[in-house]
């Protein structure tokens, strides 16, 4: 199960690196989302895939008797999940603001901050 | 564990710290529930911007009250340790502190107190209403719990947490320049973050823990087929674009000189020392390596980073803008401290961050005064601040000499500590890059320097010839405002005239990186 879920896992973020890429800051958005699920996806795999056994001990035992899932990535991805989704929200409502304010969504139009075309400062009084 | 199987009673005892905790030892989550706390009630009282500034001043006084507790009790008794919940560690979340974050946390909550009170005066009322205070309390929860914890994915949350108030602040104000800023800022550090959080479960996935005590233990002990270098490769990424290294540092001069003067000022001076602090940790004491490559590649990013930021400054008409380059300089500082490896070389970087934490807000904090009575922060357009202000000038010349590595201020020492470890090391060209980088950071500072303040006005005023400047500073904020940004100047001359508490701690932060026994010993001390 591991193989698929990691050939997955580089789909993801192939996807993800390939949005980035783009221009247009909607794509990148979507890209950064995709590389959020890569990264937790990458967690999950990597935390041991068990199927359909419950970390459950029985009631007269320590440990588990036999190998079961192991609940700690699942803890780590839905904390990842959270904090992922809630950037999500900020962005997009920052990208939808840049795009009333500046009226464009094109990384390469944008310009207030850092002016092409700077002219060199003074060399002298 | 296995031999008590069977008992139908559990043994709570081999699962938990039973032992009560030392009420003094709760000191390790106070700067967690005073900045939480404090974030809370501020944004609750938003609606009375009255109460905002005084609220958020004593949380900050607060905060650095129990970071000097935290300081003090770590310096005197050794790495102070606490887990969540009453787990054994590596079950439950630990904090850990030694002296290396113990003394990044001091440091960077006296920054924030200070800041905190300039803000007082220096926002604008649109700033304080819509949640300065609260974002800056929020941030500091991330940045100081960043210092503490001892967990290395509870460290990914504390960064998480830092992130998203810093752009709460960064984008306070609204205009067109801020948000082109923080779009650029904000999908940088998200995938910055991303790498990190990589490296992170690939960590887990090679190990099966998240505890820092354990990581060290076990990755000193070695471990088979483990892919050290790909997971060292992603925290230097992560971690570097964080803190701005070459080459991945451009979000840096993009972004900062956008925010308002007092959130530009705690944003240089500690987010991307936070980056450099989980530099340090993860690579010097969680993976120590032995292999010449990352000696290579990371004397080459530290190189980079002190050239981008040098050159960058000498190449930049807006003052805030040569100031961000002037923070990616001592990045490379750092990183160079880093490279070279050795304790000498540690504790010079160390002790370069705290001087870059003090002096690059102090700078900042003085460019938003000049751009109050300059109306500007383009060098062509300022000139003549000297007649209007000598005050100002004199603190700036102060932070000017004092960014350059000149004596008797702190970068002074910081740059020596870095120069002679890199000479005892063998690599002399290192050290001619860092003396070099300071020259080139001393030519442009110092011309910005004559630039606003020394000429007459602004470009094409004629020789001998005084303008007056445009803008001026309220009488009754004035004592407010001078009073911080002198407090922060008169800490880096009081470092750079006394350092040596400063570099004990500096030498200690180091020493505890290299061995990190009496960590782990604090970390595991209740289990075994």
């Amino acid at each position: 199960m591991e193989g698929p879920l990691a050939l997955l896992v580089g789909c993801f973020f192939a996807s993800a690196i390939y949005l980035m890429l783009s221009d247009s800051l909607i794509r990148i958005l979507l890209g950064v989302t995709i590389l959020a699920n890569a990264v937790n996806l990458l967690i999950f795999t990597a935390g041991r895939i068990v199927k359909e056994v419950p970390p459950i001990i029985p009631e007269d035992a320590m440990v588990p008797p036999i190998a079961t899932a192991n609940p700690l990535p699942q803890a780590l991805i839905l904390t990842a999940i959270v904090i992922s989704f809630s950037f999500f929200a900020f962005l997009l409502v920052l990208v939808f603001r840049t795009y009333q304010g500046l009226g464009t969504d094109k990384t390469g139009k944008m310009h207030m901050a850092e002016e092409p075309g700077d002219p060199v400062p003074p060399r002298g009084y | 564990m296995a031999e008590s199987a069977g008992h139908a009673a559990v043994d709570v005892a081999s699962a938990m710290v039973t032992a009560p905790i030392a009420p003094l030892d709760a000191i390790i989550v106070a700067p967690t529930l005073i900045t939480l706390l404090f974030g809370a009630v501020l944004l609750m009282a938003r609606k009375r911007p009255e109460t905002q500034a005084p609220l958020g001043i004593a949380g900050l006084l607060l905060l650095t009250a129990a970071t000097a507790g935290i300081l003090a009790r770590v310096v005197t008794g050794g790495p102070l340790t606490m887990t969540m919940g009453s787990w054994l560690p590596p079950f439950g979340i630990t904090f850990a502190v030694d002296v290396l974050g113990a003394s990044f946390a001091l440091v960077s909550s006296v920054v924030a107190l200070v800041v905190g009170v300039f803000a007082s005066r220096g926002l604008r009322r649109v700033e304080s209403r819509y949640g300065f205070y609260p974002f800056l309390l929020l941030m500091m929860a991330g940045v100081c719990n960043a210092f503490l914890t001892g967990d290395i994915f509870n460290l990914y949350v504390w960064f998480e947490v830092m992130l998203i108030a810093s752009f709460g602040l960064i984008v306070l104000g609204n205009s067109k320049e801020q948000l082109d800023g923080a779009v650029r800022y904000a999908v940088l550090n998200l995938l910055a973050a991303a790498f990190f959080l990589t490296a992170t479960g690939y960590l887990y996935g090679a190990l099966g823990t998240l505890n820092m005590a354990e990581i060290a233990i076990k990755l000193r002990e070695g471990v088979p087929g483990m892919p050290v270098n790909t997971i060292t490769a992603l925290y230097i990424l992560g971690f570097g674009m964080k803190a701005a290294a070459f080459p991945v540092a451009f979000w840096l001069p993009a972004s900062y000189h956008t925010p308002s003067p007092s959130a530009g000022a705690v944003f240089a001076g500690l987010l991307t020392k936070v980056g450099a602090y989980a530099l340090l940790r993860t690579l010097i004491m969680l993976m120590p390596s032995e292999e010449a490559l990352y000696d290579t590649f990371l004397t080459a990013i530290a190189i980079g980073t002190m050239l981008l930021g040098s050159l960058g400054a000498m190449g930049h008409s807006d003052f805030r803008r040569i100031l961000g380059y002037l923070v990616i300089s001592g990045i490379g500082v750092i990183l160079a401290g880093l490279a070279i490896g050795t304790a000498e070389g540690l504790a010079g970087g160390i002790f370069y961050a705290f001087h870059s934490m003090i002096v690059m807000s102090a700078l900042y904090l003085a460019s938003g005064l000049i751009g109050q009575l300059g109306g500007s922060q383009d060098l062509r357009k300022l000139g003549g601040l000297y007649g209007a202000s000598p005050l100002l000038a004199g603190l700036t010349l102060t932070l000017v000499f004092s960014v350059s590595a000149l004596p008797p201020f702190s970068g002074f020492w910081a740059k020596i500590l870095v120069t002679e470890a890199a000479m005892v090391d063998g690599r002399w060209w290192l050290a001619g890059i860092v003396l070099g980088t300071g020259l080139l950071n001393a030519l442009a500072s110092g011309r910005a320097f004559t630039q606003i303040f020394w000429r007459g006005g602004p470009s094409g005023t004629p020789d001998g010839a005084e303008k007056s400047v445009p803008g001026e500073i309220p009488g009754e904020d004035r004592a407010v405002l001078f009073g911080s940004l002198a407090a922060l100047t008169l800490m880096s001359l009081v470092i750079g005239l006394w350092p040596s508490p400063l570099m004990r701690l500096a030498e200690a932060g180091a020493a505890g990186l290299l061995d990190p026994t009496l960590y782990i010993r604090a970390v595991f001390g209740g289990a075994s």
